[in-house]
């Protein structure tokens, strides 16, 4: 029934992050990270659809509260006044390296990317979402090794383009790593392409001192 | 069995049937019907029915019926996940507004009527309480089907009352975990670190009810 999985993706999304996104209560930079993942990943897909249905299951079971009385009437004028207002989730384009919900974020493509070097070679784009986590582009040219460094909290890295490899595994295109405090690593991007990421954290980042900060540690000083 | 008879008999809105009838007429192939349809599926697929009722005839007397039940519920959970009675009501109404102008957009064979309320008012509920933007994943290439395979949809329609089922039989301590994590009690990192054993056994259960069920459609 499931369609198989239209790029070989090793590593996934966990079921707290699915369950998370399902419910609605993920920071907005995690959302983007699991919806970008999503768009990528027919496995992924699957799962969440799961989640929903637990969600729709609790809704149900919730104790059902008093509508107004004119409660249909009002939505029935709701419905007259404010035809269809269209939104709908991003249409698949042709050509490009970011799916939808991410091209919708950056306003465009890889090629409309202003990067700023953060050292070592790298260079990132901090994307603008809710205070509660903070999400970013990264660029890291081919064969270079970001240095040794830990996560405050939770991280969520997401491979668009190339690949990389660290102790723990090889996470190529389509693949996300979840990362937390326990997680010390030596990322390096594979030869022949450029590794670009889309990666997420709830570390507690004042955003004026986040360039200067990330500099820092990914200088290792 | 027929699941035409069953359905249609059980049905209360009356306008309904065109729908059906429409996804019997057009003459495919007609796989053989499982065998277990209980009560409780027989209602989803009802409100299955009511929502082509709406999408293609705009039919209010359907719509009244998915109101009817749907509504309060959905009221219910945006008070729990933190919205004051006035919002809610106003979120509520403004959710339904919406299944009525998307119901061209609903697969009943990707989500049962309760799995795609419920994410209509998720996201009214990060738009309205959490005033954040909601990234969307990607559609899928292809849309919903105007007349979707019969059996696939009941197979879904079952399949989530199996969830539900399952999600009933959880001892009631993990059951509340579940339900605080869907309504925002309980950070992603609390979630990871206290629901593993819940979610871990809702699925456990989840899949014995399919594999049952796919050696019961043999």
């Amino acid at each position: 029934m499931m369609m198989s999985s239209m790029k070989q993706i090793k590593h996934h999304l966990t079921e707290p992050l699915l369950m998370g996104y399902a419910a609605g209560t993920l920071p907005e930079a995690f959302n983007l990270v699991v919806a970008t993942h999503i768009s990528m990943c027919d496995t992924c897909r699957a799962a969440l659809a799961e989640y929903e249905a637990v969600g729709g299951e609790v809704m149900m079971d919730a104790a059902p509260v008093d509508v107004a009385e004119d409660a249909l009437a009002a939505t029935m004028a709701l419905i007259d006044q404010a035809p269809a207002p269209q939104i709908t989730a991003p249409k698949p384009t042709a050509g490009g390296i970011f799916p939808g919900p991410l091209r919708d974020y950056v306003g465009g493509d890889l090629g409309d990317i202003k990067w700023r070097k953060v050292g070592g070679g790298v260079s990132q784009m901090v994307l603008e979402t809710s205070g509660e986590a903070s999400v970013r582009l990264l660029h890291i040219p081919a064969g270079t090794a970001v240095p040794d460094h830990g996560h405050r909290g939770m991280e969520l890295t997401l491979v668009l383009q190339g690949a990389f490899v660290d102790e723990t595994d090889r996470f190529g295109a389509g693949d996300v790593e979840v990362a937390d405090e326990d997680l010390n690593h030596t990322p390096v991007a594979e030869a022949g392409v450029d590794c670009i990421c889309l990666a997420a954290t709830d570390a507690p980042l004042k955003f004026n001192g986040f360039v200067p900060r990330m500099a820092q540690r990914f200088l290792g000083i | 069995m027929n699941i035409d008879t069953q359905v249609l008999s059980k049905s209360g809105a009356a306008s309904g049937l065109h729908a059906y009838n429409g996804l019997k007429a057009k003459g495919c192939r007609q796989p053989e019907a499982p065998k277990v349809t209980t009560e409780q599926t027989t209602k989803r697929m009802a409100w299955v029915t009511q929502v082509y009722a709406v999408r293609d005839h705009k039919d209010k007397a359907a719509f009244a019926e998915i109101f009817g039940y749907f509504a309060p519920r959905v009221k219910s959970f945006l008070m729990k996940s933190g919205a004051s009675p006035d919002l809610a009501e106003e979120c509520t109404q403004e959710v339904m507004a919406t299944l009525w102008n998307k119901c061209h957009l609903f697969d009943p064979t990707k989500a049962s009527v309760s799995t795609w309320i419920f994410t209509i008012a998720r996201n009214r509920k990060i738009d309205l309480l959490r005033k954040q933007r909601r990234p969307e994943p990607e559609d899928l290439p292809w849309g919903p089907e105007p007349e979707p395979d019969q059996a696939e949809v009941l197979g879904l329609q079952q399949e989530t009352e199996k969830l539900g089922a399952a999600l009933a039989t959880l001892p009631p301590e993990q059951r509340k975990l579940v339900e605080k994590a869907y309504l925002g009690e309980l950070s992603h990192s609390e979630i990871a670190a206290q629901t593993g054993l819940p979610l871990g056994t809702i699925k456990s259960r989840i899949r014995l009810a399919l594999e049952r069920l796919r050696h019961a459609m043999k």
